[in-house]
């Protein structure tokens, strides 16, 4: 017992001597102002982050744009009938903003504005349904290997490996070749088959940590079941990192989907920005605005969700800052 | 150590035997037929596409099909490449080098520019330099590899006329520079990104206090006591990182016209050769598990606290 | 040209002829900028020691005692750390005032520093022997092979056993004892005339405090050097300590000969911590503890900085900031040494 206590005090001491922020935190007496939890502390960094708040803005806008693309076109413009006639390769005007020529036309006369804000829907859904699948999988598998240990570990260990082991854009070029109509979900369950890997890796390695803190010995010794210490003690407290390296898988996700649809073997139904880059490559030397909007926007919505992941985890892990 | 060694390749076995079987599994087991995609739309003889299947042992339950894979491995046979009734190790034998040669490129790259760039932001936390370096690590990553790409291309071979817009000799070094430029984009970033971090932590570290408080010059206290340190989780990275570069390089290829396995691997697909599929992902899966090997031997010599357990 | 002036006057300071205190720390205040506003960690401390002497700083956690000890030191994160007011003397000259290299030569040659967590203290990755010789070589300029040699040697006088044997082993091989003794001989390498040691016990098994303790004593007696000793511990510093300054929320409460002042505290504060130690005579009575917590340094209480806690607290102990009074016997001698930040000094003591 004193052994513990002289522990602790050591390394509240410790703290104390080395960053002022501990001193505060661990002095923080009657006085008032409340205690600051994790949580909490994550929140005020989050609001008084420039890149949180841009990258939040992106988000929301791009899920609106996802969900009701019409709404930022001027004018009812199908983005998949094209006037071969009277717009092929039409330039952009960048004047007439928010109007079906704003980015210009593409060799098949389609608005290239309507195909870029079309395009969103395809390349969200697809970022959020593998970021789902992956940490469901990947979280319940790297729970499970971490907290039980043993046999257990080392199979699901060996599992992981062999699933990490394939390369990940080749293995979803290999999964997705057998398919001839690939829609969303068929790119999704594609991308996620290959990708639970790495989450369950952080999962485990995170479990394994909170497994052996005081808290969880604690729980045990009063008698706590299994179930409630995995989902009550433990999850809650080893979910962070997980939380953070799947904000920032999905706009790897969103990438993957794209190269895979450049490359032919992504997409087929459904509008997608990486098919419109594929085509607009063959214009690069006389028209590059067709590769360049879907491009840009591509850009832009992996760095929105980047900057939304990297702001998440430097407010939870003040360390990495 | 030698223990260890032994250990670890018998360890890679089962995770080899799972890899190889899983792609093979995806390669045949799904619709499609290689030998009749050789004929295209020509209407062919059922007993001729018979007679060919038998001769490469397609004909075979899949199991027995991956047992002979298998079992010809250790021999350098990897099967035949239908359309051109060629040894898949000789069609890899080929490409390999030139894609090897692009990955060492890129990798090269990624280690001098990723891990200044990570230096120099670490070690000012927080102010201007950092920020810039944080920026251009963002658009970095964000802008996919083939968007880069193309943007290069335009840029130096369309608008400047340094160079022309695809390789027109694979082996070139000199050529193969801009695609491993873009190849290594990404894992530039992460190098840089993961080395400030590291270096940023390191500098809080205790230890860095005993070292400033021993009176020793920055100098010292910075090449001895911080790189060693914040230089281990940046190995390991590298190393792991090798393998997303090979497959990064099959886009990159594409883009710049490199006769590497990218574009074998493309071919392979469309026409459903599953050998020289599996081929090339066997070859990958084996240099992978090998540099990992190789990894956490030189992570055991970086860090005296792992031990060969 | 000044620059190798100036530092060589520091390196031979006995050349000038000075004779006063070797440390004289004088008015120092530190604060870090946090979010939270200003935290006034050390708000105007003085104390001094004497060549051989051994000054215990008393405090909990937060009281300021390890940060005044890193001003000392020279390696205060500054930012977000700042001395806005204050002078540390070292042989009569301020080192504030000194520049990063004249600095950097004084740490560990002429002070060095013991510090509380050994394991996380020494580079995990470079062996103790080559963390050991760095101090030769940097400092006097040795061979790798000579530096070697030497740290075997001194890894032999702070007592660890087959010390050649083990000189290219990595702290974690070590045990935290043996850990802690290397820290003491890092410290100790270049016979530096002044020693900080911040809790150099705290992180180790009771037996061990002792033997280690006892091992620091003993060398310290031996190259006469002045020792810091920051603890909470009051038990380390009844057998090491000359003299002991109590510290609260930034600012020396009481000062005096270490028994003096354990036999009559000046201090409420001082009070408290003694009467909350356990004690075999008083076995079965309820253990005495100061209530409340110690203050937030961005919100330090107006006044006597102890008052919310105080027990004998009036309404002048929340509005005047009490200076530190000479204190003397009822008699009127003065008592010399000790002193008390208290308005109720004589009630304390008396009391």
């Amino acid at each position: 017992m004193s052994e513990l206590t002289s522990k602790t005090d050591t390394v509240v001491a410790a703290q104390a001597a080395t960053t002022p922020d501990a001193v505060l935190a661990t002095d923080a007496g009657p006085a008032p102002g409340k205690p600051r939890s994790l949580w909490s502390d994550a929140w005020y960094d989050l609001r008084h982050n420039w890149m949180f708040l841009l990258s939040t803005f992106l988000i929301l806008l791009l899920l609106l744009i996802a969900a009701v693309p019409d709404l930022f076109i001027s004018g009812s413009v199908s983005p998949r009938d094209g006037d071969l006639t009277a717009h092929y390769l039409q330039s952009p005007q960048m004047s007439h903003l928010f109007s079906a020529e704003w980015f210009g036309y593409d060799h098949q006369g389609r608005s290239i504005y309507a195909r870029v804000l079309h395009g969103t829907r395809a390349s969200i859904l697809v970022g959020v349904m593998v970021t789902l699948v992956v940490s469901l999988v990947g979280g319940l598998v790297g729970l499970i290997s971490g907290y039980f240990g043993g046999w257990v570990d080392s199979v699901v260990s060996r599992v992981t490996d062999v699933f990490f082991g394939i390369p990940f854009l080749l293995g979803a070029m290999v999964v997705l070749n057998t398919f001839a109509e690939r829609s969303v979900p068929v790119v999704a369950l594609a991308l996620a088959v290959l990708g639970w890997t790495s989450i369950a890796r952080v999962m485990r390695g995170s479990v394994i940590t909170v497994k052996q803190a005081d808290y969880v010995t604690a729980a045990r010794a009063l008698g706590a079941g299994t179930g409630r210490i995995l989902f009550k003690h433990i999850l809650p407290n080893a979910v962070a990192p997980v939380i953070v390296v799947a904000t920032i898988a999905l706009g790897g996700y969103i990438t993957a989907e794209a190269t895979l649809s450049f490359l032919g073997i992504g997409l087929t139904e459904a509008i997608s920005w990486g098919q419109d880059i594929s085509s607009g490559k063959d214009y690069l030397r006389t028209a590059q605005y067709v590769l360049f909007f879907p491009a840009a926007m591509l850009s832009v919505t992996v760095l929105a969700f980047l900057m939304f992941g990297d702001a998440v985890r430097n407010a939870l892990d003040p360390k990495s800052r | 150590m030698g223990r260890y060694v032994a250990r670890r390749l018998l360890q890679m076995i089962p995770v080899f035997i799972g890899t190889t079987l899983l792609i093979f599994l995806m390669m045949y087991a799904l619709p499609g037929d290689p030998v009749r995609a050789l004929y295209g739309e020509q209407s062919v003889d059922v007993s001729q596409i018979a007679a060919i299947k038998a001769e490469y042992g397609l004909d075979k339950p899949l199991w027995q099909q991956y047992i002979n894979y298998l079992t010809g491995l250790p021999q350098g046979d990897f099967g035949t490449q239908i359309a051109s009734r060629r040894p898949v190790a000789e069609v890899i034998g080929e490409a390999f080098p030139v894609t090897i040669r692009l990955t060492i490129l890129a990798f090269v790259f990624t280690v001098l520019v990723g891990v200044s760039m990570g230096i120099v932001s670490g070690m000012r936390a927080g102010r201007k330099t950092d920020t810039s370096v944080l920026v251009i690590t963002l658009a970095l990553i964000s802008v996919p590899s083939f968007v880069l790409g193309f943007l290069f291309q335009w840029l130096f071979a369309m608008q400047f006329g340094w160079v022309t817009p695809t390789v027109q000799d694979s082996m070139n070094v000199g050529q193969l520079l801009l695609p491993a430029i873009v190849l290594a984009s990404l894992s530039l970033a992460y190098v840089a990104r993961l080395t400030r971090t590291s270096i940023a932590e390191n500098l809080r570290a205790d230890y860095m206090r005993t070292a400033v408080a021993k009176g020793l010059p920055r100098r010292r206290i910075i090449s001895m006591h911080l790189m060693r340190n914040s230089m281990i989780p940046v190995v390991t990275f590298l190393g792991i990182d090798i393998g997303s570069l090979m497959t990064g390089a099959i886009i990159t290829e594409g883009i710049f016209n490199v006769q590497g396995i990218g574009n074998l691997v493309y071919l392979a697909l469309s026409r459903r050769e599953g050998a020289t599929v599996v081929g090339i992902v066997t070859v990958m899966v084996l240099i992978y598990l090998f540099v990992n090997l190789l990894v956490d031997l030189l992570y055991a010599v970086l860090d005296p606290r792992i031990r060969y357990v | 040209m000044s620059i190798i002036d100036k530092t060589d006057a520091v390196l031979e300071p006995e050349a000038v002829g000075f004779d006063g205190p070797l440390l004289d720390v004088r008015d120092l205040h530190v604060e870090f900028h946090t979010r939270d506003g200003v935290a006034k960690a050390v708000n105007g401390v003085n104390y001094s020691v004497e060549a051989g002497e051994t000054l215990a700083v008393l405090g909990e956690s937060g009281s300021g005692k390890s940060v005044t000890a890193q001003a000392i030191m020279g390696i205060l994160d500054m930012p977000p750390g700042r001395i806005p007011r204050g002078e540390i003397m070292f042989r009569g000259q301020d080192m504030l005032k000194m520049s990063e290299e004249q600095r950097r030569r004084i740490r560990g040659r002429k002070i060095a520093m013991i510090f509380q967590d050994a394991l996380s203290s020494l580079n995990p990755v470079l062996s103790v022997g080559y963390q050991l010789g760095e101090m030769y070589r940097v400092h006097e300029g040795l061979s790798k092979k000579a530096a070697k040699a030497k740290a075997i040697e001194m890894m032999d006088r702070v007592k660890i056993p087959a010390a050649a044997a083990r000189v290219n082993d990595y702290p974690h091989q070590f045990s935290g004892g043996m850990r802690q003794r290397i820290m003491i001989a890092m410290a100790l390498a270049l016979e530096p005339e002044l020693i900080i040691a911040d809790e150099p016990t705290t992180a180790l098994d009771v037996t061990v405090q002792a033997q280690v303790m006892d091992l620091l004593a003993e060398l310290q007696r031996e190259y006469r050097m002045g020792l810091i000793l920051i603890t909470h511990d009051l038990g380390v510093v009844a057998d090491v300590a000359d003299k002991i300054a109590v510290m609260y929320a930034g600012r020396i409460v009481e000062r005096g000969p270490v028994h003096e002042l354990y036999r009559n505290p000046g201090h409420p504060y001082t009070k408290g911590l003694l009467e909350s130690i356990p004690r075999l005579d008083q076995k079965g009575q309820e253990l005495y503890a100061i209530k409340g917590l110690p203050p937030n340094l961005t919100r330090i209480p107006s006044g006597c900085a102890f008052n919310p806690r105080c027990p004998m607290a009036q309404d002048v102990c929340r509005t005047d900031v009490p200076p530190l009074h000479p204190m003397t016997a009822p008699d009127g001698t003065e008592l010399v040494g000790r002193a008390s930040a208290c308005h109720f000094w004589k009630e304390t003591v008396n009391g």
